[in-house]
């Protein structure tokens, strides 16, 4: 009867964790087409800002816990302070287009419906014999601790397993930081030197 | 029971599109790159959901739990998540150039200024 009980329990928790879920997914799903919706850019940033906060706790529902850190301080923190400071700078209303928005709709309609078709073929969420759950994963969390000496098996693939990976994304922050550096300071530099020869000019 | 087992892939297929539209309609390129992180954020979704296992728990390993969910995915959205962010910082940072050379962010402003301008270099 004992584990009867447990059993009911984990089911329940089961439950609750698929309907965590899909309340979680309505939620972004309504924050996102609000962040489109708006016309107002800063309001338009704010909600961004909650639809990673609701991400963050979606992946955690989804046992995805060291993405949720990573969603809720550079999604949520950095996105919005990124967007502001773009904003602050770009101006924060956005003029309403004249033509309707038919044929962008129509695409994206139908790039969702062929998506859709697509999905028919996929395994069943939470499936723990789908393909994926079949191949190097099963390596990670046995060997992992061994391996490594990490407990965290993300961290242990992130830093040992797939380190070349982990490279290639310090050389894309790196590249990208130069672009921004880049980008923006030449623009200043071309500002002042197109303004000294109309002071020039006046004298 | 369909409904419940794909209710997340179609949840990312509806952000996907969401985000695709807003790059597609919408002028303001600050809009556009809002529409982008929305794509970008449809296929962590994606990948998230494939790793979730039913009943499993985060892949920290421990004595008391025998059943884990998938770490491949969360390492590479992790790493996807750091290069959305710079790419966007990039997308930002040239929005905020064309609105130093043009005076507007907005797309067909832009294109009106371009073809007013005429041909050949400036």
């Amino acid at each position: 009867m004992d584990a009867e009980a447990r059993q009911g329990a984990r089911q329940g928790r089961r439950a609750i964790d698929l309907y965590l879920n899909i309340i979680l997914l309505v939620f972004v799903a309504a924050t996102g087409i609000a962040a489109v919706w708006l016309r107002n850019l800063l309001a338009s940033a704010m909600v961004l800002g909650i639809y990673s906060l609701l991400m963050a706790s979606l992946w955690v529902v989804l046992d995805a816990v060291d993405v949720a850190f990573t969603e809720a301080a550079v999604g949520a923190g950095v996105t919005t302070v990124l967007m502001l400071l773009a904003i602050a700078l770009t101006g924060r209303r956005e003029k309403r287009a004249r033509s309707r928005p038919w044929a962008p709709l129509a695409v994206s309609l139908a790039t969702a419906g062929l998506l859709v078709y697509a999905t028919l073929g996929m395994p069943a969420f939470g499936s723990a014999d789908a393909p994926a759950q079949l191949h190097v994963a099963p390596y990670y969390l046995r060997h992992g601790e061994a391996e490594t000496g990490v407990p965290n098996v993300v961290t242990s693939v992130l830093a040992s397993y797939r380190g070349f990976d982990t490279l290639g994304e310090v050389t894309v922050i790196f590249t990208a930081g130069i672009g921004v550096l880049v980008l923006l300071g030449s623009a200043s530099r071309r500002r002042r030197n197109s303004a000294t020869p109309a002071k020039g000019d006046s004298a | 029971m369909d409904i419940l087992t794909h209710f997340n892939y179609w949840a990312a297929i509806a952000l996907a599109s969401i985000g695709l539209y807003a790059v597609v309609a919408r002028h303001n390129l600050i809009k556009k790159l809002i529409g982008l992180s929305l794509f970008q954020t449809a296929v962590f979704l994606l990948f998230i959901t494939i790793g979730k296992v039913t009943g499993g728990t985060a892949p920290i390993l421990d004595s008391a739990y025998s059943l884990y969910s998938n770490p491949l995915p969360h390492v590479l959205i992790l790493t996807a998540i750091v290069v959305s962010v710079s790419t966007l910082a990039v997308g930002l940072a040239l929005a905020i150039l064309i609105k130093r050379e043009y005076g507007t962010v907005e797309e067909d402003e832009i294109q009106a200024e371009d073809s007013a301008a005429g041909p050949g270099p400036a």
